[in-house]
């Protein structure tokens, strides 16, 4: 088979790694534009040049960095407090990532210690216990999830972003939670007594999204709530779903939650930008 | 039935064949979860040699999830064939794994076995085959079918091309499918999972295929990986569908988290035939399945993941299909831990699939939460080759955008071709040629002179 070199087929990057000399290049470069997947890569004989091995291993390294860094709580916290936010951090029962991996239930719920943190601080700042024995109308938890870095990166920029859009509702502390999933927050949001929950939680990374946040509110959470009662806003990050949107959205679906009193499947929220969902975090 | 075995002074026992059955499969993050693994290694080994010595026919005895509540087992006993099962009715499982890998025992006398074959046998079979075993054994087994090509000759390795797109974007669809056809692939099914349930946005999808095949005259077949009640009405409406797509599982209750039924699977395959679209054969069921679906429905029955993906396998056989696919690592490391795991129910879910006389193809995959990488995938990929799988996926670039793992790339099966001398489809093949993208050997040829890239080109910007 012959090599093919043609610079006519499209501009090579300065700083390409491989051989162009012997790469054969696909001719079809101009229909990237309709599409993000990875076309026209050329091939080095049968396998991929030199350049897209390693912007494959690149992107590969960002997802499991994304997976298996530790959430910097400390600095999550100070972030959060900064911004005027009381924060509480507490853990799952899951000791460690790999055991988090591997067992979904115990990610699920709170590590005993996180018990008492919970409600001393339900007792220290609760404006008051309503008829409805409601102390709070939110709770939100972060949630390190599958991405650390979605939430160290975009979880405090989004509670900002929501403040202003949620002044007249009474607003937990906000809980910092690792090796936790979404019906985590059930737990947190009972035992505080708040009327919904809402988990901020890292979304398993795709290869080009290492960094996707999603919110799940749940409206009256309860331990072992399932999927059809919570609804979903995916993809929050810079080339998604960009902040200041994902937070309009997530104070549209609180109201309308409040308001319908239920969440989920049965609450019918715009069907084109919030779906019920499928379990995964 | 109370099964024992005694190692040394230590006497174990497993109070059914269901517990037999999961104390005896290899580890897994997926039967550990549900409970059911074993609590030791001598316990797994305890197990699996109590299971050699246990006769094939007790099967027929001890249904793993009774026959009163499952729709799935009382498919298995009511088409057990006698008379194929005859020629190893009189052996234990440990005697079944002997005679399938002898010398004497010829592809013919598997295919004739797969009827009287039960999903739990295979199983049983299999937790005692090492990984080489899974090959050999596979390898024996032919298991071809046709729609509009030929698909599983010896020697013949074809590629689902799945050019997915996160809006289901016409042109971007098109976009990925001319890659794909550039580099050969697509001779299996040319199969997009829609994002979307919107019954127009479907119907644009079938049409877009519809149209591609059609104009460019491709010996292949389309389909759209949305449920099969989609599928029902989008036929009754007129849509041109090649492929009837359904994901399946091995319990009843599994199929109804998945919204389906026999019943439902039954009508849907009628709908398909009644178009008569194939050319070369009417197999136009497309199944997919995977280790860990019925357990994360909470519907396992507390059988091991491994045996209910089998009997998966035998909702697929009941319709024909032209395809099988085992989704092997998407599911995540809660079922499959690590590359090592997911390689071995690979191997284990082809070669059973092939026992049972299914067109088995795998979704070789992993995703980033999972223990695995390429090089893992590369090591099931040359071992699937060398095990005769019909066929494989191919995304670009291994990245699917839209589903958000990784899976195999239009690359990887150019390496594989390449590295095990592995062909198209015959009759893909022959317009691969005509079209002047491969050579006589079945290698690519310089793109830049097919005649086919301006017209094809030119179709993926006009896409809508």
């Amino acid at each position: 088979m012959s090599a093919i070199n043609d610079d006519a087929a499209g501009p090579l990057l300065p700083s390409d790694p491989g051989d162009r000399s012997v790469v054969a290049r696909d001719p079809w470069q101009s229909l990237r534009q309709y599409t993000a997947a990875r076309i026209a890569l050329g091939r080095s004989g049968s396998s991929l040049p030199t350049r897209e091995v390693l912007d494959f291993g690149l992107a590969h390294a960002q997802a499991r960095d994304a997976v298996h860094l530790p959430l910097d709580v400390a600095a999550l916290q100070s972030q959060l407090q900064a911004d005027g936010w009381d924060v509480i951090a507490l853990t799952s029962r899951a000791a460690d990532r790999a055991a988090y991996l591997a067992r979904p239930d115990w990610g699920r719920r709170l590590h005993d210690d996180a018990l008492p943190l919970l409600d001393a601080a339900r007792s220290a700042t609760a404006p008051r216990i309503d008829a409805d024995d409601v102390a709070f109308d939110v709770a939100f938890v972060v949630s390190d999830g599958l991405s650390s870095t979605a939430v160290q990166c975009h979880a405090a920029p989004l509670l900002q972003a929501l403040r202003p859009l949620m002044a007249d509702l009474r607003i937990a502390p906000i809980v910092i939670a690792t090796q936790a999933r979404v019906a985590l927050s059930d737990e947190v949001g009972q035992r505080l007594q708040a009327r919904i929950a809402v988990s901020l939680i890292g979304e398993r990374p795709g290869l080009s999204s290492p960094d996707s946040l999603g919110a799940y509110l749940t409206y009256a959470p309860r331990v072992g709530n399932t999927d059809e009662v919570r609804n979903c806003i995916s993809n929050i990050r810079p080339q998604g779903l960009v902040l200041t949107q994902a937070a309009q959205q997530i104070a549209a679906l609180l109201r309308a939650a409040l308001q319908a009193q239920r969440s989920g499947v049965a609450l019918r929220f715009d069907p084109s930008t919030i779906a019920a969902i499928r379990s995964d975090s | 039935m109370r099964y024992q075995h005694a190692v040394g002074l230590r006497r174990y026992t497993f109070a059914s064949l269901r517990e037999l059955l999961a104390k005896a499969s290899p580890a897994r993050s997926g039967d550990y979860l549900a409970g059911v693994a074993a609590a030791t290694a001598e316990e797994r080994m305890a197990a699996r040699r109590a299971l050699a010595e246990l006769p094939l026919s007790r099967f027929l005895d001890e249904p793993v999830i009774p026959y009163e509540a499952d729709e799935v087992t009382r498919l298995i006993v009511d088409t057990h064939n006698a008379a194929s099962f005859a020629p190893v009715a009189g052996l234990s499982v440990g005697g079944l794994r002997d005679w399938l890998l002898a010398d004497t025992t010829t592809p013919a006398m598997l295919a004739a076995l797969a009827p009287g074959l039960t999903p739990e046998m295979a199983a049983a079979v299999s937790k005692l085959m090492r990984n080489q075993d899974l090959v050999l054994a596979a390898r024996k087994c032919r298991v071809v079918t046709r729609f509009r090509n030929t698909l599983g000759l010896p020697g013949r390795l074809a590629v689902r091309l799945q050019p997915n797109h996160p809006t289901d974007d016409p042109r971007g669809i098109a976009a990925s499918t001319l890659d794909g056809l550039m580099y050969g692939c697509g001779d299996a099914v040319i199969g997009i999972n829609p994002v979307s349930d919107d019954p127009a946005k479907l119907m644009t999808l079938w049409q877009l295929l519809d149209e591609l095949i059609a104009r460019f005259d491709i010996p292949t077949q389309s389909c759209v990986l949305t449920h099969l009640t989609r599928q029902i009405e989008a036929i009754e409406r007129g849509a041109p569908i090649d492929l009837v797509f359904q994901s399946i599982a091995g319990t009843q209750a599994a199929n109804r988290s998945f919204g389906i039924s026999l019943a439902m699977l039954d009508e849907a395959h009628q709908a398909g035939l009644s178009l008569r679209r194939g050319t070369c054969g009417s197999q136009l069921m497309y199944f997919e399945t995977g280790q860990g679906s019925a357990l994360s429905a909470n519907a396992h029955h507390d059988v091991d993941q491994q045996t209910l993906e089998v009997r998966a396998y035998a909702v697929a056989r009941r319709f024909d299909p032209l395809l099988v696919n085992t989704v092997v690592g998407f599911i995540g490391p809660e079922y499959l831990y690590d590359g090592k795991q997911i390689i071995r129910a690979a191997l284990e879910d082809h070669c059973c699939g092939k026992l049972l006389g299914l067109p088995m193809g795998v979704d070789v995959c992993y995703t980033n939460h999972a223990e695995a990488d390429q090089d893992d995938m590369d090591t099931l990929l040359v071992l699937l080759g060398t095990a005769g799988v019909n066929y494989i996926m191919g995304v670009p670039g291994a990245d699917d955008i839209m589903l958000n793992y990784q899976s195999t790339s239009f690359h990887d099966a150019l390496f594989l071709r390449e590295a095990l001398s592995l062909r198209h489809a015959p009759e893909f093949e022959q317009w691969l040629q005509k079209m002047q993208l491969i050579d006589e050997q079945g290698r690519l040829r310089d793109s830049r002179r097919s005649p086919m890239l301006p017209a094809l080109t030119a179709f993926a910007q006009a896409a809508s």
